[in-house]
């Protein structure tokens, strides 16, 4: 266990190095962070000025050691647009994207399991073929999409007249697939619940939740049919197997078969897959984020992006990776958890 | 399924219903924007985003009016000494946000501090001095006649200087302009204007509140609250304003003006703007760019009037010069050329018959489709034989590519600081010189010696009718000689629920005077 952890923090060290030699190498190609500093009119000289302030034309490995050797005090250097230390600015925002990770999560979960287990216990059930149906449109539509179309629904409302509205049926059946609209749009709302730290929740007021569910949705809407094809996919071949062929033999209930012993088995591949893709919604939320003016990380990464605040795109890409390999260790912890049989370390038992 | 997730949905709002109800009762404005202020000193950025924040925290001396006049504000009135002298009189009894009352002494610190900021001080650079005569006098004074010297002082907003002089806790000067980093100023404010800043998270809220002793007590304005919130994604800030969300966005993307017209709880309020947008041919690149006649052809050769109403949806207006409608260098008798045979003709004339290959570049996040632009003028130069290998990049990288003149056809828009012609040539076409820094953005290298002077003289002319005589004749020549190929002026779009009266406080500067807005 030890080795384990120790081996996974030297990773994590190399990871960070290489993520931000990676960062520094491409700044260049990011653009001029003056030009979003200053107005048009600000002349040439002025500009050499303020570069010359800012260190930006030092050679680029006297800038690179300037970085690491202040990284290395925890110091990553402050953003240019936030005037702010990159980490606090990305401090602020991160709960606004865990909160929609979470949201999001949670969606996934409690429809993914049951959907997915159904549908591998009566693939032949109209009901299955009908969420199999549905979660290939789902996975083919992009996030954005699924978003604008959402807020068109459910936040600016649709009325609909395909049908004549003079006959009761057609009046009923306009009215059927006419939405109300009025749910919100846009950010997290105004009452948000201070937890600790810089951590504020819209968990716990009626105005952050509403605030969340479209945000959420769109998010889920792309992992959702993943999960459920996953699971019942993995789900039937367990119900294949020997063992449960030879319960089924034994004369156990079929809820006992199904949820003790084939779930429990199914549902190893998916915490591994569901652990990396917790690490890749952190990269869709960017497109949520954006489409929803969410202030997270992804749409503070964006528009860093787009004014070139370089020391906060490399703060931000070296905290997404320590994520990533935190995710990691976690899911190989839980997995060890899960299936004792696992050595961690990958030696041979 | 439908109608109970409408039902639920309905259920919802109508939760958060009494919460509107309530807002109701003081007057509250929410407000989408594509970006929040940056910064709370607005001495550290000229940008149309602090110069907004200037005018509902603080006050200029004076203000451009609708027609572009001009009307007094902290200034009651002003005369003119003589050539180089204004002399001021001050509002009296106006309070600042702390209490202080503005005298000249505000009026001379801000004044000092205008001519450190890295970004005003190119404007201030036509003043030598401020003479404060007493209280509530003083005097602007150029070293040279100044023709523009009511223009430059809209961009005097008296700052609180008991407020912002001292030293903070950990012995900053409060005073100190920064650029990267916190100052003071950065994240204090105290200014005479109609509302004061109580909360501001950067990139996702701005509160305002109504100054109680706000100086101007016949303002019309009645909003007692706005939250501004920056939503730089065009297709949520409208759908912000369709929802419901928010009461005012701007700016309104072209594609969605139609939407918002037909909605029946929207108000849509379009204006032709002062920005123009044009293509520089940049001579010493390519040598066939030294040819007038090449020139010429190409400014045959671009349909400005299909731009505008293809592309740009009708949302711009086309061009033939620098000088949108009501500056003074606006020259009537400029129209379009469209005429594709006769940018053939001249071509061959040029004996550039068989054309040749030229580079272009442009931004593709800057200007309203700069991209869509760049394509469509790449094909119109297709037909006169030029063929075109364009390059669209965002901003950010197109600007460093831009001072490194890196294509032979580049794009740029301009919007003059001091609303006047002069700014335009000044530093679009004058010839570069990197000492003065004349000619800055002229990825051209047109360079006329004669309309240069021309420019000159007209700026120190007072008499404005000679003045603007000389800036016309500037216009003309540019277009004879097709120094570069304008495009259109992009217009500005504004939308509003139907119970915000916006139409009022917008200008054609692009900052609405939220002080005066009237909400129903």
């Amino acid at each position: 266990m030890l080795a384990f952890l120790v081996q996974r923090i030297s990773q994590a060290f190399l990871v960070m190095f290489v993520i931000s030699v990676i960062a520094f190498a491409i700044q260049d190609g990011l653009g001029d962070p003056l030009q979003e500093m200053v107005g048009m009119s600000v002349s040439q000289e002025e500009r050499e000025a303020i570069r010359e302030e800012l260190g930006l034309n030092d050679p680029m490995v006297v800038q690179y050691l300037r970085f690491a050797g202040n990284a290395l005090q925890g110091d990553l250097g402050n953003s240019y647009f936030y005037s702010k230390p990159t980490l606090e600015v990305i401090a602020e925002h991160l709960p606004g994207t865990l909160e929609l990770v979470i949201g999001a999560s949670l969606i996934i979960v409690f429809l993914s399991v049951p959907i997915g287990v159904y549908a591998a216990i009566r693939p032949q059930a109209w009901l299955s073929k009908f969420f199999m149906g549905v979660s290939t449109v789902g996975i083919s539509i992009p996030v954005f999409l699924t978003a604008i179309v959402l807020i068109q629904l459910f936040s600016i409302g649709v009325t609909v007249s395909w049908f004549p509205s003079d006959t009761g049926w057609g009046q009923w059946l306009n009215d059927f697939f006419s939405t109300e609209g009025g749910l919100p749009s846009y950010g997290r709302g105004d009452d948000l619940i201070h937890l600790f730290g810089t951590w504020e929740s819209g968990f716990f007021s009626s105005g952050g939740l509403m605030h969340l569910v479209l945000p959420s949705v769109s998010l889920a809407s792309i992992m959702l049919p993943l999960f459920i094809r996953l699971i019942r996919a993995e789900m039937m071949e367990v119900l294949q197997s020997d063992y449960v062929r030879y319960a089924r033999a034994k004369g156990l209930s079929a809820g006992r078969i199904n949820f003790l012993h084939a779930l429990k088995n199914t549902m190893l591949p998916v915490i591994t897959v569901g652990g990396v893709q917790i690490g890749i919604m952190v990269a869709y939320t960017i497109l949520t984020e954006t489409v929803f003016q969410w202030p997270g990380v992804g749409l503070m990464f964006l528009e860093a992006i787009t004014r070139s605040d370089i020391p906060l795109i490399v703060a931000y890409l070296m905290v997404v990776g320590l994520i990533f390999v935190v995710t990691n260790t976690l899911v190989d912890l839980i997995y060890g958890l899960v299936n004792p049989t696992v050595k961690l370390t990958g030696k041979k038992a | 399924m439908k109608k109970l997730i409408a039902a639920f949905v309905g259920s919802m709002a109508l939760a958060s219903a009494p919460l509107a109800l309530a807002a109701d009762a003081t007057k509250e404005l929410k407000m989408a924007y594509d970006a929040d202020p940056v910064t709370l000193d607005i001495h550290e950025q000229l940008s149309g985003g602090i110069l907004q924040l200037s005018h509902m925290t603080f006050d200029p001396l004076l203000r451009w009016t609708k027609d572009l006049g001009f009307e007094p504000r902290l200034a009651e009135s002003w005369e003119r000494i003589d050539d180089k002298t204004m002399r001021f009189k001050l509002r009296e009894g106006v309070m600042f946000h702390s209490g202080n009352e503005l005298t000249t002494a505000d009026v001379k610190f801000t004044f000092d501090r205008l001519k450190q900021s890295q970004d005003f001080k190119a404007i201030f650079k036509p003043f030598s001095a401020i003479n404060v005569v007493d209280d509530y006098t003083f005097e602007l004074v150029t070293s040279e006649p100044y023709p523009l010297l009511l223009n430059t002082a809209t961009y005097i907003f008296p700052l609180d200087s008991e407020f912002y002089s001292g030293q903070t806790e950990s012995g900053k000067d409060k005073s100190e302009i920064l650029k990267h980093g916190n100052s003071f100023a950065s994240e204090n404010l105290s200014g005479t204007g109609p509302y004061t800043v109580t909360e501001r998270k950067q990139g996702v809220r701005v509160e305002f509140e109504r100054f109680d002793d706000y100086w101007d007590t016949e303002s019309p304005g009645n909003v007692d609250k706005i939250v501004l919130t920056p939503i730089k994604e065009n297709n949520t800030r409208v759908s912000a304003l369709l929802s419901g969300g928010v009461d005012f966005v701007a700016p309104v993307p072209p594609n969605d003006l139609e939407r918002i017209r037909n909605d029946k709880n929207s108000n849509l309020v379009t204006m032709s703007g002062t920005r123009i947008i044009l293509f520089h041919m940049n001579q010493e690149r390519v040598e066939a760019f030294k040819n007038p006649k090449v020139r010429q052809a190409i400014a045959y050769a671009i349909n400005q009037e299909g731009i505008a109403a293809k592309i740009m949806k009708g949302f711009a207006t086309p061009a033939a010069q620098m000088s949108p409608a009501g500056y003074q260098g606006h020259n009537d008798s400029l129209a379009p050329r469209f005429d594709v045979a006769k940018a053939q003709e001249l071509m061959k004339e040029a004996g550039y018959e068989d054309g040749f290959t030229i580079t272009m570049m442009a931004p593709n996040n800057r200007y309203v489709n700069d991209d869509k632009i760049a394509q469509a003028v790449a094909a119109m130069l297709a037909r006169i034989n030029i063929k075109v290998d364009l390059k669209t990049l965002p901003k950010a990288q197109y600007w460093p590519e831009y001072d490194n003149r890196a294509a032979d056809m580049m794009m740029i828009g301009w919007h003059a600081d001091t609303e006047d012609s002069a700014n335009f040539y000044e530093f679009l076409t004058f010839c570069p010189d990197a000492d003065s820094g004349a000619g800055q953005y002229n990825a051209g290298n047109y360079c006329n010696a004669e309309i240069d002077a021309l420019v000159d003289k007209a700026n120190v002319e007072t008499d404005l009718d000679k003045r603007a005589a000389m800036l016309q004749e500037v216009e003309q020549r540019l277009y004879d000689d097709a120094a570069f190929v304008p495009l259109h002026w992009q217009d500005l779009a504004w939308a509003s629920k139907k119970n915000v009266n916006i139409e009022p406080v917008l200008n054609v500067m692009n900052f609405p005077y939220l002080g005066d807005l009237v909400v129903e």
